[in-house]
């Protein structure tokens, strides 16, 4: 005892200041770009490229693109050969969709509102543009003040909960049937749909049938029964071992050889084509999910006496869909992309309807600008997707370590 | 029906309520249960000792058909389980089971882990779910934990939720698989002293473990398994102070 009181704590030491070289925006600098010869070399030669690789690209976007092409085209682009005296079906399906958000919005939380708000700025945002129509403008606000004063609507009243998910259900069956024509409205046949608003279509088509469907092949796939489990797995393993572009021939050209000659319209034939083709990515990246999950949760399950089904839906597939949700957005991005694979069955999809607008003899080397048009479009909608599966994985990860 | 009135009767008397005859199953080639004969009086706290990969936690859990076997009769609650596979789920019902890593569910919290099977087997309105909940939760000392997630709870905590949860099924037999072997030391006491609590309140259960003093402090019969077979049963005195067995002898010199 008495050692340890006979040691001498050390005196305090003389505060010294940092060193000055590592703080502030020149320490800063120093420290990570010029910190030895090597460095400081690299950077400058990184300043260089990145200095005139900025330069080309703002000039190009600011000064020499034509943008006046994409002005002229917008409407052509988004909808296609969809008649423009129709357009205005588009225009409020677009509200439905923006009420239906906004009362999601109003009594959701979390990732509903990341969601909402990306959409309402991207509204505000093409509601600035420069180039759009007077009654374009007047549409987009128009879904705007939807979208709010459905947020409000849904904030106050929480019980139009129940009425949100009968809408979204109902939905999709709704926005086919109305941009058809519903047989009460002029009817616009498949062949006049195109555009951007094609590959949303085919893409939700896809995204929403898959998910279940590949949910239903991942779990057949570990059947005890031999015939589901080698169904399954041949169906997996053929779809994923052949292109997306023989898929989407076979619908086209095969799907007519099994439904007895009868004409199989176009879209719905790619519809399925990709719905198919994901669907085989779904059940892999699910089976993934499951066989992450430990035999405890199996056996602890059973030991409850839970049945197989109740197994499935409250222990193993809640833990397991989470733990593949970036695998499951990351498909859902690449069948998002590839849904402009369409125009080799002759859709017009944004991107066939890009190439054929190049084509036109007065826009003639703007190859540019609608190109990146439709990258941009896309890019939009893909960060869109990532940014909400972000979201939902951070919602989702509560309780964990 | 196996009734209360047989728990007043001494142990002796009472009705059987597990019965395992000529029990043998084998992992491949590999023979891991060896004619193994065992009968559980209703009430009867029985402890499984053994060295590891004796076949002692596979026996227990053939009890619920989590393991399968190939030979022989096993019988609970008056359920064949050899007759018929739809047995399995009416077994299930009847008999908990108490896991070493726990294998709570890491996505629901405490009260949703212990009211999921009651709702949804014994269809019992959520009301009544959770009111059994509460109560099972304060008998084993931690309702205040109700709406958090294992995650956030202890090992010694989760594993008293595990019993909670097990027991909400209302069963009539409980089975241990080393309960207290995945738990740091300081946290062993209370587990075991939830698993005494029960056993005094005249539950029927098989527990496999490496303590020595709960099974010598609780146990009605011991039984010692080795190699797949067992090589002596008897109460924790016969087997503890004048064992008969060479082999049970040099187990109990290994870790006594």
């Amino acid at each position: 005892m008495s050692d340890q009181m006979n040691v001498k704590l050390p005196q305090k030491r003389a505060e010294t200041p940092p060193p000055k070289t590592s703080v502030g925006v020149i320490g800063w600098l120093k420290e990570n770009l010029f910190s030895s010869w090597l460095n400081a070399i690299l950077t400058l030669i990184i300043a260089i490229i990145v200095y005139f690789i900025l330069k080309s690209a703002l000039t190009w976007v600011f000064i020499s693109a034509e943008w006046a092409v994409i002005a002229n085209e917008l409407r052509f682009l988004l909808v296609g050969r969809y008649p423009e005296e129709q357009v205005w079906r588009i225009w409020t399906l677009l509200l439905f969709f923006h009420a239906l958000l906004g009362l999601s919005w109003g009594f959701g939380k979390g990732v509903m509102n990341s969601i909402a708000f990306t959409i309402g700025g991207l509204l505000f945002v093409s509601m600035l543009l420069p180039f759009i129509e007077l009654s374009s403008r007047l549409w987009i606000i128009a879904n705007l003040v939807t979208l709010l004063s459905f947020f409000y609507i849904g904030h106050k009243f929480p019980k139009v909960k129940k009425i949100t998910y009968i809408g979204w259900f109902l939905s999709f069956p709704f926005v086919i049937f109305f941009i058809n024509g519903l047989g009460i409205l002029p009817n616009v046949s498949t062949n006049l749909w195109g555009g951007f608003m094609l590959n949303i279509l085919l893409a939700v088509v896809a995204i929403l049938c898959s998910f279940p469907l590949g949910i239903l092949l991942a779990l057949g796939r570990r059947s005890d029964l031999p015939v589901i489990k080698y169904f399954c797995i041949i169906y997996i393993e053929v779809i994923r071992g052949i292109p997306l572009i023989t898929v989407l021939f076979m619908a086209k050209f095969m799907l007519p050889l099994f439904t007895g000659g009868i004409e199989v319209d176009e879209v719905v034939g790619a519809m399925v084509a990709l719905t198919m083709f994901s669907a085989a990515y779904m059940a892999e990246n699910v089976r993934g999910g499951l066989q992450s999950l430990p035999r405890g949760q199996f056996e602890a399950s059973q030991a409850l006496g839970l049945n197989s089904t109740y197994m499935m839906i409250f222990i193993i597939l809640p833990q397991a869909l989470k733990a593949v949700i970036p695998a499951i957005v990351g498909q859902y991005i690449a069948i998002f992309k590839d849904t402009t694979l369409v125009l080799i069955i002759g859709l017009l999809d944004i991107l066939e309807i890009g190439l054929s607008v190049i084509a036109k003899p007065e826009y003639i080397g703007l190859d540019m600008e609608v190109l990146v048009f439709g990258a941009v479009v896309f890019f939009i909608f893909c960060y869109l997707m990532a940014h909400v599966s972000r979201r939902l994985e951070k919602s989702l990860s509560v309780g964990n370590r | 029906m196996l009734d209360e009135k047989n728990l007043q009767k001494p142990l002796e008397e009472r009705e059987d309520i597990i019965v395992v005859k000529d029990l043998n199953k084998w992992y491949g080639k590999l023979h891991v249960l060896k004619d193994v004969d065992v009968n559980v009086k209703q009430g009867e706290v029985v402890v499984i000792l053994g060295p590891s990969g004796s076949g002692k936690s596979t026996f227990i859990r053939t009890i619920n058909a989590l393991e399968e076997f190939q030979k022989g009769e096993i019988i609970v609650d008056e359920i064949n389980l050899s007759h018929d596979v739809s047995n399995i789920d009416a077994i299930r019902k009847e008999t908990g089971m108490v896991f070493q890593q726990f294998n709570l569910f890491p996505h629901m919290t405490i009260l949703k882990n212990i009211t999921l099977a009651p709702i949804w087997v014994r269809k019992w309105k959520r009301e009544k779910a959770e009111k059994v909940a509460m109560e099972l939760l304060e008998r084993v000392g931690i309702p205040e934990q109700a709406h958090k997630y294992p995650g956030q709870l202890s090992g010694g905590q989760q594993q008293r939720v595990a019993i909670a949860r097990a027991l909400a099924m209302q069963p009539r037999i409980m089975l241990f698989d080393e309960p207290t072997s995945a738990l740091d030391p300081e946290m062993i006491k209370e587990v075991l002293d939830v698993m005494k609590t029960l056993a005094k309140s005249g539950m029927t259960m098989l527990v496999v473990t490496h303590e020595m003093n709960f099974a010598r402090e609780v146990a009605d019969r011991i039984i010692l398994f080795d190699e797949g077979e067992i090589i002596e049963q008897g109460t924790p005195e016969e087997l503890f102070d004048n064992p008969k067995h060479e082999r049970t002898k040099l187990f109990l010199s290994q870790i006594l």
